[in-house]
């Protein structure tokens, strides 16, 4: 499916800043086989005095921008059309939940895919007995980590409430679980904990969602703003599967890719410190038009 | 393990009366045969000597001199962070060279290890995926920091400066407990520490061939200078600031070594540089030595909630404009794990095994080592696999194992196999004793010795000597050393005399160009000069108050009325016979003082520390009245006595200038809004006489006037009179004097604060005293305060 992705962050001050920098991740990625990114236009404006744009960790294109001068606003457009290849899951080769730590032992890299990141806590999520519980509580003896994914991402979204004035970015995981509600971002910070709570490597991707559903379908949550979702991995065979718990499904072609990471922290659309006094007001439009 | 050790001979001085080390453990003062090692003869021999008194008479020099030179250390605990006497163990801990020259090569060794491994860690990673190190331990762990990995030290190295614990086995040879790498804090304190110890041991120190710490100082700063891309570009010490444990060290090394000290928010990255804020405005930076942690230095890639940081810096870093010392992600190396893996990974990278073992440590991850520690449970501590400290730092984890071992065996053992991948266990060492002075005699007392190395263009230089850490209790056992007793010297001495103290290099009479100055040290100056001036108008104001209480008797009378509202509205409220404001405006000034100690004498800090403690006694005991009008005449010589350092003293480099500035600014402020309220037409009979009070001229006025203070003899004396020094018109005089010396554009224009200045200086130079009005005071008051916006806007922010 090709798309036509429109995307606009405004940031206004109240206190002018002398100095602003920020780093943002917002220039969706090439992924081989699964999405190609046919171009893109990423503008700051006012014009930052220097930008940098480069990999991260995780192979994400940041984009590192700073003003040395005075602003009291900024805007973000990103003008962006990717080609998202379907990728039917077949067949289920994941690793028994038994095996998925021998699976996971055997991997001697530190490369950005490699299983290790996305377990134990990662700056914004920490395991939480709680949420471990719940995980447990969804699998039975002899699952396939594919299936206990996804026994869990239903479980999730039946026992969470989409919610978009509930919680804020900076909402901790365990405190939207205990609350029963949130967004995207929360969800999706819930499931990471309860997987790895139970040894299931997890991580965070952000991206966009279609806007406007195929004929008879129902639009899905989280298409007006960025979106985020769940990648698992399920043993050396499978590697690694994305599970959108905001809309308990599998992810095919709906979903765009902007970024990996291991939550939040990694790959959040914009990131960024000033020198400024007061707070701010933020402003976010995303358009995601199918292309025929 | 060794014998039984042999009782001391009978012939043993006094002082060793009680000295009985421990079988099966190590001492440093007797061998394993029971002689006193040779290197000891000499203190052994000095202290023998000398009666019970005059060695303690000679021990409280060292804690003396600690005071008088401000070493403390605080404590992270409490809140606010209380500052605490450096516990200095009075008897050093002598090592002869020829050993101290093994212990060095052991570590040479294992440093260039630990430089390896960083390498690897932060490249191509081979550790890992050739089975060396387990991928989860390095994935895991918070030091461990992903934007750092493959960003290349500009410097060609990414530890520079490190640290090991060590101490000496039962048999006799040395062993690592720990490896500090992050940012390894303690070789300023050894230097205090040393001349403590110089000062106890006075007539013994220069004869017993001791080795001296300071050519190590001078050689790493050296390096510093030669690192690659400096061209002459400043070197920086980076402080988490006034309340890190370490922040006197911080300045203390600032000062030896002549770098700056700066703090995160010090620096800008502009173009891919890191740039120092100064008041000539942002200055590139070649060097950075950090005493902060990796992950507190950029806010924008590393810690989100990090107010220590530099945004931008990690982007400096990977273009390769600074030197970092050590590079960031270091304190991967300290992790306890580590320990488990170096042995193997030094065959594999260098070819050897290590020349001096470390901590026998095993990870609970793999399933052999899991078993040993099962096994071997009472000879074991447990703890974190990626914890830091120590191992006879207590962290949670080991607490929490000490728990388990206190519920049973088998508790311990579920734990162990449930959490496995995050605990190691180390083997329950036993350290070293040796003299500590307790209650007149030499006891042995567990111990680890701290080596300091640091990178030159000749490999690693190592600080010969140190620092010794004593347990309190006799136990020799790594955990006995967690309540953390002292700290004692170490010497390295040497069988013939060594040079005094290495060759220096003469200064020439050329000069060196000022460095421009950071715009925070120019700004808490500034406030510096002004709290100081606040503090001394309102000694004033306060001595004023209780002679007219004294006085009348009568807390009604109008012109006590006047004063106190005009205390109340400048924030020294009368609420206790000496105001509470007082203090806080002394802390204000100790803030700011706390913040550029690497600037400022150490007689000035102990001034200002004084006129604190006299403030806090002088509250406790000053009746109203006369008594409290006399406690404030002793306030107001001490803080002249402060300001006479400052005026007398203290270079008039452009940090005085900011100091002059500051307090300048204040005194003009402070005498216009007085001369305003006082020498008001309409205020009460007697407010004359206070202006003049305030304004110390009670003496000038009889002499230049005829008659009694009127609201325009007052005017013309504190505001128009060019000679004294407490009118406006002189402070002006002053301003200007110090703001034509201020950096500013070479258009040879005058400087913006002159512009303000300026057509003040000249309205009151030519003002007839008669017709000056309180709206043209309050006028003054409007453009002063527009001068301090323009100061700090050019050259303070």
């Amino acid at each position: 499916m090709q798309y036509d992705i429109t995307l606009t962050i405004e940031y206004s001050y109240d206190g002018a800043s002398d100095h602003a920098r920020n780093l943002l991740h917002l220039l969706p990625l090439h992924v081989p086989g699964v999405q190609d990114v046919t171009a893109s236009l990423l503008t700051v404006d006012p014009m930052p005095q220097e930008r940098w744009d480069g990999p991260d960790f995780f192979g994400n294109i940041a984009t590192w921008v700073s003003h040395l001068e005075a602003i009291d606003a900024i805007t973000m457009s990103l003008k962006t059309k990717v080609n998202r290849r379907s990728s039917p899951l077949g067949m289920d080769i994941s690793a028994g939940l038994a095996t998925l730590g021998s699976d996971i032992d055997a991997i001697q890299s530190l490369a950005p895919d490699a299983p290790h990141h996305f377990l134990g806590r990662s700056p914004r999520v920490a395991p939480a007995a709680e949420m471990t519980e719940f995980a447990r509580q969804q699998i039975i003896e002899g699952m396939s980590t594919l299936s206990a994914v996804q026994a869990i991402g239903r479980a999730l979204h039946d026992y969470l409430d989409f919610d978009a004035a509930a919680t804020d970015v900076d909402t901790p995981a365990a405190e939207a679980f205990a609350h029963r509600h949130g967004v995207c971002q929360d969800f999706s910070h819930i499931m990471i904990a309860c997987l790895r709570g139970i040894g299931i490597p997890a991580g965070y991707v952000s991206g966009f969602l279609r806007t406007v559903p195929p004929p008879g379908q129902k639009r899905m949550e989280g298409a007006d703003a960025m979106h985020a979702w769940v990648r698992a991995w399920c043993g050396t065979d499978m590697g690694w599967i994305e599970y959108d718990p905001t809309n308990a499904i599998m992810v095919e072609d709906d979903h765009i890719i902007v970024a990996y990471g291991r939550d939040y922290s990694d790959v959040s659309p914009v990131r960024g410190v000033m020198r400024s006094s007061g707070g701010h007001d933020t402003k976010h439009y995303v358009d995601v038009l199918p292309v025929d | 393990m060794t014998g039984h050790v042999a009782p001391p001979p009978v012939a043993l001085p006094d002082i060793l009366a009680e000295y009985r080390p421990k079988p099966g453990v190590a001492d440093e003062l007797f061998d394993t045969n029971g002689a006193i090692r040779p290197v000891w003869n000499l203190l052994i021999e000095h202290l023998s000597c000398r009666t019970p008194d005059v060695i303690e008479e000679h021990f409280a020099r060292g804690p003396k001199y600690l005071r008088d030179a401000g070493v403390y250390f605080r404590q992270y605990s409490t809140i606010p962070a209380p500052e605490r006497e450096w516990p200095l163990s009075p008897v050093p801990v002598i090592i002869h060279e020829d050993e101290w020259a093994a212990i060095c090569a052991g570590l040479t060794q294992r440093a260039d290890l630990l430089e390896m491994v960083m390498a690897d860690l932060y490249g191509p990673a081979r550790l890992i995926s050739d089975g060396h190190l387990p991928a989860e331990l390095i994935a895991h762990s918070p030091e461990w920091l992903r934007p750092l990995v493959g960003v290349k030290p500009a410097s060609g190295h990414f530890l520079h400066q490190v640290s090991f614990e060590i101490s000496r086995n039962p048999d006799g040879t040395w062993f690592v407990l720990g490896d500090r790498t992050q940012a390894p804090s303690g070789a300023g304190f050894a230097l205090e520490n040393r001349i403590a110890t110089t000062r106890i041991f006075n007539d013994l120190y220069p004869r017993s061939n001791v080795h001296r710490l300071s050519g190590f100082f001078r050689s790493f700063r050296d390096a510093m200078d030669q690192l690659p891309g400096k061209q002459g570009r400043r070197a920086a010490i980076l402080t988490p600031g006034p309340n890190n444990a370490g922040y006197f060290e911080h300045t203390y090394i600032a000062r030896y070594l002549g770098l700056l000290l700066l703090e995160g928010e010090d620096m800008l990255v502009r173009d891919g540089e890191v740039m120092v804020r100064t008041v000539e405005g942002p200055e590139p930076l070649g060097a950075i030595w950090r005493r902060v942690d990796s992950d507190y230095l950029d806010p924008l890639e590393l810690r989100e909630d990090s107010q220590l940081g530099t945004p931008g810096l990690v982007n400096a870093l990977r273009q390769e404009s600074i030197d970092m010392i050590n590079a960031l992600g270091s304190g991967i190396l300290e992790m306890r794990a580590m320990m488990a893996f170096l042995p193997r990974i030094s065959k594999e990278l260098t070819g050897a095994p290590l020349q001096m073992p470390n901590i026998a440590t095993w990870w609970c991850g793999q399933s052999s080592a899991r078993d040993y520690v099962k096994t071997n449970l009472d000879r074991m501590m447990i703890g974190g696999a990626r914890d830091l400290d120590l191992p006879f730092d207590v962290g949670a984890t080991t607490a929490q194992s000490e728990a388990m071992r206190d519920a049973g065996p088998d508790k311990l053992e579920a734990w162990i196999d449930a959490e496995g991948k995050g605990l190691v266990g180390q083997e329950l060492v036993t350290v070293s004793t040796a003299p500590a002075y307790v209650d007149g005699k030499l006891m042995p007392r567990p111990m680890t010795v701290r080596v300091t190395a640091a990178r030159t263009p000749n490999g690693w230089n190592f600080m010969p000597g140190g620092y010794a850490r004593f347990g309190l209790s006799d136990a020799a056992t790594a955990m006995a050393m967690q309540h953390g007793g002292s700290v004692a010297d170490v010497w390295v001495v040497s069988d013939a005399p060594v040079p005094a103290s290495q060759p220096v290099v003469e200064s020439s009479a050329a000069r060196i160009e000022p460095e421009a100055l950071p715009s925070r040290a120019a700004e808490n100056l500034f406030w510096l000069g002004r709290y100081v001036e606040r503090i001394d108008a309102a000694l004033r104001m306060i001595r004023a108050y209780h002679l007219r209480l004294a006085e009348t008797g009568d807390p009604e009378d109008p012109r006590l009325f006047t004063l106190g509202g005009f205390m109340g509205n400048v924030g020294i409220a009368m609420d206790a016979t000496i105001p509470s404001a007082l203090m806080s405006l002394l802390s204000s000034a100790h803030n700011c003082a706390s913040k550029v100690r690497d600037r400022f004498s150490p007689d000035g800090w102990e001034a200002l520390q004084d006129i604190g403690k006299s403030i806090e006694r002088l509250e406790r005991s000053a009746a109203p009245g006369d008594d409290c009008a006399r406690a404030m005449s002793i306030l107001l010589r001490k803080v002249t006595g402060f300001s006479g350092l400052v005026q007398e003293n203290m270079y008039r480099s452009a940090g005085w200038r900011f100091l002059a500035l500051g307090r300048a600014l204040e005194r003009c402020d402070s005498i216009a809004m007085s001369t305003i309220v006082f020498a008001d037409p309409g205020a009460p009979q007697g407010c004359c006489e206070i202006a003049i009070e305030l304004g110390d001229n009670a003496m000038t006025h009889r002499r230049r006037f005829r008659g009694s203070p009127s609201p325009q003899s007052v005017r013309d004396l504190l505001i128009c009179d060019p000679f004294n020094p407490r009118s406006a018109l002189f402070q002006l005089d002053q301003i200007l004097e110090l703001a034509r010396f201020l950096p500013k554009g070479t258009d040879g224009r005058p400087s913006e604060l002159e512009r303000i200045i300026l057509p003040l200086q000249a309205k009151f130079a030519v003002a007839d005293a008669e017709y000056l009005t309180a709206d043209d005071l309050g006028a003054l008051r409007m453009e002063l305060s527009r001068a301090s916006d323009v100061l700090w806007s050019i050259y303070l922010r």
